[in-house]
Order: structure tokens, then C-alpha cells, then sequence
């Protein structure tokens, strides 16, 4: 057993911990804060009741503090003791919020914004930039050695901190790995799993039984949908077979970086060695009855590009496309929103539908064009994404 | 309770303390005089007349006033133990002339001086050896960053004094501040003392806040790194208001006088705040009305937003107080605003613009801001964006202080800013997880009613007494809430902060009114 072990970073709206063996049997702390003035007594406070909680005696703990809250706090004296102590299998968890809310199966995904698993200063005010989904990350950005403490991060996150509207997303890592992950999400208010590098459907499985085997022991009600990530040949290959494995999955997607690795490809501006792939994404996901939604946009500054690829993404087929800064939401946002023509021409389907109906006529014409139903189908579906953002539809409609 | 200076080996001053009209104790009394505790906005009526400069004589002036060194000059004025020394702030963070002048000062074994600069700035944090061993006996005027932390300690002789910009000029013109003599570090000047800001190797800008130095100090010093050809043009301090004028090698560091370029926020959560500011303005119909301009993160990314939308509405504001920026200047060159009355240029591109376009000119607190000018341009500007350390339930602000009692920050022109239609306070709802909406404010730098808006990222709070501006703005989708809700939702997230450590027996500064009423009391921090 090691006699120090530390944790976190001594980062904005983080802190490190330094936890020490041999302490008196109530536990010693010193506190080095930038908050400290206002805060000490507080951080005190905090230290010693997630010892408390846990269990933990007879050590002695060094705080090097950059105002961060107290569920940073939490976490990651409970990663140090668990360093410390690795027998240790208590837990002290945050207050959890008011009822976080459960997502329907096809709700809006436009948007989904990845944060690294490992930094609380991102987490506190995402939910505010709005995005349809924010993935709290386990996978790429947490280093191999610091996945025990990005996993208690987030499972504090998940508890306590409020993310608005947006769907609750974490992105566990490659199995085997990534069933260990599922422990500090199930419980926790988690309402979709994204699974990289999938490649079958027993993969897919294999999570899902997992995560219905927590949730049952954890009399966990509220449903954990689950967003399969295709980015090697196999999975991409596999996209029907994976999108219709498990009633869970609501949508795949597909993974540009790590799939140009695999097929060994050169990743161009225009994206044509992925086109196939992205296409075999939608196939997959449509024909299983999924969402199908696109890679992440990685250039930040390229606002122009993220609009003419997130265009692109739309003209595929996709329902939404992944993003790295909050500045991205509303780029996005903004590409997926029907242009108002499109609208007040699904409006005027819509009108000569009903019109038919009402005469009783069995061929809809607008004008002198007879409309086939799968152009009824695509203004209906016009009608109703305008609606879930929120536009003023009545406000549009064409005079006569 | 009583008012002690901090020096343990003379008898302690005492002087009573007495609650404002804003509930707050102060001193009756502050380095010897007489006070006034705030009444009131607009409560105050002076008397009298204003102060002078002292009668002189025009061939009493060689037609070349400079002299060979600062020494020399500071010799010939006569600088006695005890005077007074004013000097703008123009040099920001770079000023190069303060801390050369106080050397020389303690060379010539000078003691006791009073420093009232308009403002002071991190750079000055050599001066404090000068506050230690004597030399300086104490500064009136904003303390911020290491002078601030040693004030605040209670380390400082003498009471500081904060004034707003306004304040100062104010305080000068009715002799509250007796100004023996005026620094006025100039960019660009000539053997008469005509200067300018506009141009040279350390050209700031608008060269506003000397004004009143150099017209009602008794002796007026300009410091120059380049002397050009008579006349200085524009000559915005009048050589015939200047007794002496000395060459330095370099008065500023011109990095750290102006930016090179006005970069905008990057960040998401200033960006938002930024954004809600301008729905703000556009859904109360203020977009195209006179506004106050400024360089702060949020209030920069605000105005961008902002020239968007009345780009958008083919709108235009007859003109803009600033704080300039290359934003601002942009404006002006694009026909968005009608003129710019500039207080303070921020960057390079203002600076140019000052020189060159002729409706971007120079203001001074005397047209800005004075309490004693028979108007003065605050009130005729619809909105203003400012900052604040701590805003509380009854929408009394604080700017001087941090929550934890130490000095942060000067007034500015802040106080003197409120004075417009509608003025807004935007910042994030929780600094280092430190919460901005308080219970109490720790020092009252403005009464709640001079405050119109708060805005953040987690919610507009419009002040219930400015019911006007509520019903412009009800029903425009916008994120109302209460300063109640701002409130809790802060400290349900950061947590209730302990009472700060400080000595309530122990004032070490005094917060001014606009009027020069005292509105404040700040107190010794334990450190």
C-alpha cells in the first residue's frame, strides 16, 4: 500500500489533493484555496464529510485549491482515498438535483457537445450554450491513468450539476474497458451511452445487458438509450446489424478520425474517403429505424466550413452532427432549421392534403402538379422539425 | 466607534463615525476634514465659488520652459515636505513617469508627499517602498493590485480617498483636493508646454484627465519623451496653463499604454452574456440612441453584437461616450454612430482615429461627467454596460472592493456613468466560485436606484423601481428574472461565503459619492 497518493489538477475551478497515511484517527486537513477567504471554512467542511462518508481515518490531507465546487471537491478526495486505500469500495456521492429529467426515444440530436471527462470548468455552464445533447467523456481525452478519477468526476456531474435542456450523454470507453465505466453512470441519471468503436451487434449487446443489470439493482426506471459509434471497417460494415441490435439503440454514428485510420485513408477537406462509409451510416440507421447522425466537426475556427459540412451532413440523410465548442451549437442549430421556402411549401402540401382528404379525393394536386406521398411525407416531417425548434409556423403561412 | 490613522507611535486622530443615507457608517472626518455623509442622489447642493490657480505674471516665463531634469524642475517649482502631486492615468499599466518621479523625490530627501493620481495601476507597485520609508505619506485615488493589498492591510498613513473620474474633477474644482502640482506625462509636446496624447512613441490618446491639473494646480510640470516643433497640435493641455517642461528618454511602455490590437472574448460564457445584453438593448428600443462605449470583455462583445443589429435595422446613434476600441472607431467610419466623445482610447486604432477624424475627439470628466458643470454628457446616454464586484437584493453595487474586503478596483467613471437612461451591470453570476449577487453589498460604491439591469448568464434582473424600463421589455422573450433568484440560484451553486475577515474598528479608506459626499467606509483587511 502506498503511503501518499494525489489527485486532480491544481487548474481553474479545480483542485489537487494530497492524501498522506498516518494522520490522527479524525483525519487532518490544510487548505490552500484562491477562495480560501470566503470558502476555507466551506472546503473544510466538504473534505470532511466525503471522508466521513467513505470511511476514510487516519489521514492526513493537503488541499490546493482553485474554487472549485463541491462536487469537484467530492470527487476527487474520493479519488485520492481510492489511490490511497485501493480496497476502498465506498462511495460519497453529491446531492443529486432536482429530478433530472428521462429522453424519449427520437428526440432532437442535432447537436451534442463533447466535454472532457477529467474537467470540471467546462461542465459547470455548458447546459446554457444549449445543446440537444452533452457527452461527458470517458474515452480519448481522460489519459489511461487518470480514468478512476474522470469516472468519479463525472459520476458527481451527473448527479450534481444542471445541464438545462440537453440530453445526458457519456461516452464510456472500448470494451472491455467500458463495462467498468457503467457502475458510475447506470444510478446516476445517465440518459444515453455512447459506445466507440462497436462492431456487432453482440457488442452492442453486451452493453446493454450490462447497463439493464445495474439499472435493475438500482431500480432504475427511467429508460438509458444508447448511441453505437461506428469508426473502424468492421462497424461501419456492420451499421444494420449494430443500429438493430437492442430496442435501446436511438441512434449510430459515425467516427471519421478513427475510421480514416482503419481503412487507410488520407482524411481530406472534402471528406471522400469517408462518403461511402458516412452513407452506410444513414443505410444502417434508417432501415432499423434509427437516427443516423454525422461525425464531429473538430476546427473550431472554421465557421464556414462547419456550416457547409453540417449542409452536407443534412443532405445525406443525417439528424445531427457532433461539435467541440459551445460557439458550434448555434452554427448548427441553424443549418438543421428548415429554410422558411421549404416551410411555407410544406405548408402548402399540407393544405392541398387536407383539402383532398376533406373532398374525398384519393390524388393530391397543388396547382396543376399531382404530389406524390413521398413528397406528403418529407413536408409533414418539415412541419414537425420546425416545430420542435420552435418556429413560428402560422407566422409563415403563404396569403391565399 | 472611532477613526484611527494607523500609526502606533502618534496619538490616534479620532473622529466620529455617522450612518448615510444609504445606511452605511463614515467618518465625519477624513485627514483632517471636515465631511459630508451622503444624502442622497442628487440631495447635495454645493455653495460658493470654485477654486483658483494662483496669480502670475507672463514674464515671469522664459520662452523655452524646459528644464534639464526632473530634479531641476521639482526645484524650481519649490516642492516642499506635505504637498500635494496630482498626475493623470492616461499611461495605463505602462507609466514610466510616476515611479521616476518619486525616486527622485526621495533623492532630494522629500517627505510626506500626497499622491492623488487619477488612477493607479499594477505598474506602481515600486511606490510602496516609497509609502513605507515616508516619502509618499499616502495616495487619494483608486488602489488597486499591490498598493491596493497594502492599503488594505492597513500599512497606509492617512485614509485613502476613491474618487470617480468625475469625482476628482469635482474635487479639484471646489477645493476638497488642493492640487500644489500637476505631472501631465504627454506623448507628444513642445517647449511651451502645448501637449497632446495623440501622437509620438507613447501616444495614449485623449490626454482628458490632466485637464484639471493643468488648469487649477498651483505649479503644472508637463514630462515629455518628444518635444516637437511649436505649435504642439492640437494642443489639447494649453501651454500657458504650464509652469515647467522636462525631457525623460521614455515616459511609458507603449505595449502596455495601449493594445496593439482590441481582441474580442473568446469566452463562451462572456460571448452569451454579451449576446443577452444586446437583446436587451434592441427588445427596451435602445439601439440607435447614445450609448456609453467600453473595453471590458463583456461590454466590447456586447457593442460587437450590437453594430451588427443596427447594421441589420439600418439604424444610427448621433454618438458614443467611450472608452474607444478599433470597435468603436469601426462604427464611426461606417456611419453606425454620429461621433465619438472619447474619455479614453484603448488601442491602436482609436489612437490613429483621435488624430485623424475629426468627430472622434477628446472629452475631459469636465464635460463628461463634473458634478459641479452646468451639465454634463452622463445623462444624455441611453445605455451604459458596466461591470461590478457585487451587486446585492436591493440592487446597491460595489466596484471598489472583493468580497473578501480587500481594494480591487477604482471607480472610474463608473459611478459617474450611472447617470444615463438605463444603466446595466453584466457579469457572470459567480467569479472563482466566489457568487456576485450578495445579501449586502461589502462597500456601497453606488445606491440602489442608480442601477437599472442586471444581466447574466443565467438571467435579466430589471431593478422593480425602474418599472419603465420593465414594461418595455416584458413579453420580448427575453430571461426575466428576480434579483431574488439570482440570489439563490448563486448560492446554490457556489455555496454561502463566510463573513470576510476584517476589523470594522479600523477604516482605512473612504468611498465617495459623485457630489464628494461620502458614501463608504472601507476597513482593514486581517491578513
Amino acid at each position: 500500500m502506498p503511503d501518499q497518493a494525489s489527485a486532480g489538477r491544481e487548474a481553474k475551478a479545480d483542485l489537487r489533493i494530497v492524501m498522506h497515511t498516518g494522520g490522527p484517527p479524525e483525519n487532518e486537513i490544510q487548505i490552500t484555496s484562491s477562495a480560501g477567504r470566503l470558502f476555507g471554512e466551506r472546503i473544510r467542511e466538504v473534505v470532511q464529510f466525503t471522508l466521513q462518508a467513505l470511511g476514510v481515518k487516519n489521514t492526513r490531507v493537503e488541499v490546493f485549491d482553485r474554487a472549485a465546487f463541491d462536487w469537484v471537491i467530492m470527487a476527487r478526495v474520493e479519488t485520492a482515498a481510492k489511490r490511497l486505500c485501493p480496497d476502498l469500495s465506498t462511495e460519497a456521492l453529491p446531492e443529486a438535483i432536482a429530478d433530472p429529467k428521462p429522453t424519449v426515444r427520437d428526440r432532437m440530436r442535432r447537436s451534442r457537445l463533447y466535454l472532457p471527462g477529467n474537467n470540471p470548468d467546462l461542465m459547470t455552464n455548458a447546459g446554457l450554450f444549449a445543446p440537444d445533447g452533452i457527452i461527458l467523456d470517458l474515452e480519448d481525452s481522460v489519459s489511461p491513468a487518470e480514468k478512476d478519477s474522470a469516472r468519479i468526476l463525472v459520476r458527481n456531474a451527473l448527479r450534481a450539476v444542471d445541464f438545462g435542456g440537453a440530453e445526458r450523454m457519456v461516452r464510456i470507453n472500448p470494451l472491455p474497458e467500458g463495462l467498468n465505466d457503467l457502475p458510475a453512470l447506470v444510478p446516476h441519471h445517465v440518459n444515453m451511452v455512447l459506445v466507440p468503436k462497436a462492431e456487432s451487434g453482440a457488442n452492442v449487446a453486451e452493453i446493454v445487458n450490462a447497463i439493464n443489470q445495474i439499472a435493475t439493482r438500482h431500480n432504475i426506471q427511467d429508460p438509458i438509450w444508447i448511441m453505437p459509434i461506428l469508426e473502424t471497417a468492421k462497424g461501419v460494415w456492420r451499421a444494420y446489424e449494430i443500429a438493430s441490435a437492442s430496442d435501446q439503440v436511438a441512434a449510430i454514428t459515425f467516427g471519421a478520425e478513427d475510421f480514416t485510420r482503419d481503412v487507410q485513408a488520407e482524411r481530406t477537406v472534402e471528406g471522400r474517403e469517408s462518403f461511402v462509409a458516412r452513407s452506410m451510416v444513414v443505410l444502417g440507421a434508417r432501415a432499423a429505424g434509427v437516427q443516423p447522425i454525422d461525425t464531429v466537426f473538430s476546427d473550431v475556427e472554421n465557421e464556414e466550413g462547419l456550416r457547409s459540412s453540417t449542409k452536407e451532413a443534412i443532405s445525406l440523410g443525417f439528424e445531427g452532427k457532433g461539435c467541440i465548442h459551445p460557439r458550434q451549437i448555434a452554427v448548427l442549430h441553424d443549418a438543421f432549421q428548415p429554410e422558411e421556402a421549404d416551410i411555407i411549401h410544406a405548408l402548402k402540401v399540407k393544405a392541398a392534403m387536407d383539402e383532398a382528404q376533406r373532398m374525398g379525393a384519393s390524388v393530391i394536386s397543388l396547382g396543376t402538379k399531382m404530389i406524390d406521398p413521398p413528397v406528403v411525407a418529407r413536408a409533414l416531417r418539415v412541419l414537425r422539425v420546425a416545430e420542435e425548434m420552435g418556429i413560428d409556423i402560422n407566422g409563415l403561412k403563404p396569403a391565399g | 466607534m472611532t477613526l484611527r490613522e494607523n500609526k502606533p507611535e502618534e496619538e490616534m486622530p479620532v473622529a466620529e463615525m455617522v450612518k448615510n443615507a444609504v445606511g452605511r457608517l463614515v467618518p465625519t472626518e477624513v485627514n483632517g476634514k471636515a465631511q459630508t455623509p451622503f444624502l442622497g442622489v442628487g440631495k447635495f447642493e454645493p455653495t460658493g465659488r470654485k477654486v483658483a490657480p494662483p496669480i502670475r505674471a507672463c514674464h515671469q516665463y522664459a520662452l523655452d520652459k524646459r528644464a534639464p531634469s526632473m530634479r531641476a524642475a521639482l526645484e524650481k517649482i519649490g516642492l516642499r515636505d506635505g504637498m500635494t502631486i496630482g498626475m493623470h492615468h492616461h499611461m495605463r499599466n505602462g507609466d514610466q513617469v510616476a515611479v521616476a518621479l518619486f525616486d527622485t523625490i526621495a533623492e532630494m530627501g522629500i517627505k510626506d508627499i500626497l499622491f492623488a493620481p487619477s488612477a493607479v495601476f499594477p505598474c506602481h507597485e515600486p511606490l510602496i517602498k516609497y509609502l513605507e520609508n515616508g516619502v509618499i505619506h499616502h495616495i487619494e485615488g483608486s488602489m488597486n493590485g499591490p498598493v491596493g493589498k497594502f492599503a488594505s492591510e492597513g500599512n497606509m498613513r492617512g485614509m485613502g480617498i476613491l474618487r470617480s473620474h468625475g469625482g476628482r474633477y469635482q474635487a479639484i474644482q471646489d477645493g476638497d483636493l488642493h492640487i500644489d502640482v500637476g505631472i501631465i506625462p504627454a506623448p507628444s509636446a513642445d517647449i511651451l508646454g502645448n501637449a497632446t496624447g495623440a501622437y509620438g512613441p507613447s501616444a495614449c490618446g485623449s490626454l482628458g484627465f490632466a485637464l484639471a491639473d493643468s488648469q487649477y494646480a498651483d505649479h503644472v510640470i508637463v514630462v515629455t519623451d518628444n518635444i516637437v516643433e511649436v505649435p504642439c497640435l492640437p494642443w489639447e493641455i494649453q501651454g500657458m496653463n504650464v509652469d515647467v517642461v522636462v525631457e525623460m528618454e521614455k515616459i511609458g511602455d507603449p505595449a502596455k499604454i495601449v493594445s496593439g490590437t482590441t481582441r474580442l472574448t473568446k469566452s463562451p460564457t462572456r460571448l452569451l452574456i454579451a449576446k443577452c445584453v444586446a437583446d436587451f438593448i434592441e427588445a427596451a428600443g435602445y439601439l440607435g440612441k447614445p450609448f456609453q462605449a467600453g473595453a471590458g470583455g463583456i461590454s466590447l462583445a456586447a457593442l460587437a453584437y450590437i453594430a451588427d443589429r443596427m447594421r441589420e435595422k439600418g439604424l444610427r446613434a448621433p454618438f458614443a461616450r467611450g472608452g474607444s476600441t478599433k470597435v468603436l472607431v469601426d462604427m464611426l467610419n461606417e456611419g453606425l454612430i454620429g461621433a465619438i466623445l472619447d474619455g479614453q482610447t484603448f488601442d491602436l486604432d482609436a489612437v490613429k482615429s483621435i488624430g485623424e477624424h475629426p468627430r472622434h475627439v477628446p472629452t475631459t470628466p469636465f464635460t463628461s461627467y463634473n458634478y459641479h458643470g452646468k451639465g454634463n454628457w452622463a445623462p444624455y446616454v441611453a445605455t451604459s454596460v458596466l461591470g461590478a464586484t457585487e451587486v446585492d437584493v436591493k440592487f446597491q453595487a460595489n466596484v471598489v472592493t472583493h468580497s473578501d474586503g480587500y481594494l480591487l478596483h477604482g471607480i472610474g467613471g463608473w459611478q459617474n456613468t450611472l447617470f444615463g437612461e438605463c444603466s446595466i451591470l453584466a457579469f457572470p453570476l459567480f467569479r472563482g466560485r466566489i457568487p456576485i449577487v450578495m445579501e449586502k453589498v461589502t462597500t456601497v460604491t453606488a445606491p440602489s436606484e442608480m442601477i437599472s439591469v442586471v444581466i447574466t448568464e443565467r438571467g435579466i434582473a430589471v431593478n422593480p423601481q425602474r418599472a419603465d424600463i420593465l414594461e418595455r421589455v416584458k413579453g420580448k422573450g427575453l430571461p426575466l428574472v428576480t434579483i431574488e433568484e439570482l440570489y439563490e440560484t448563486g448560492h446554490k451553486m457556489c455555496g454561502k461565503p463566510q463573513p470576510p475577515d476584517i476589523d470594522r474598528h479600523h477604516p482605512i479608506a473612504v468611498v465617495k459619492w459623485v457630489d464628494g459626499t461620502l458614501i463608504d467606509t472601507v476597513y482593514k483587511v486581517n491578513s
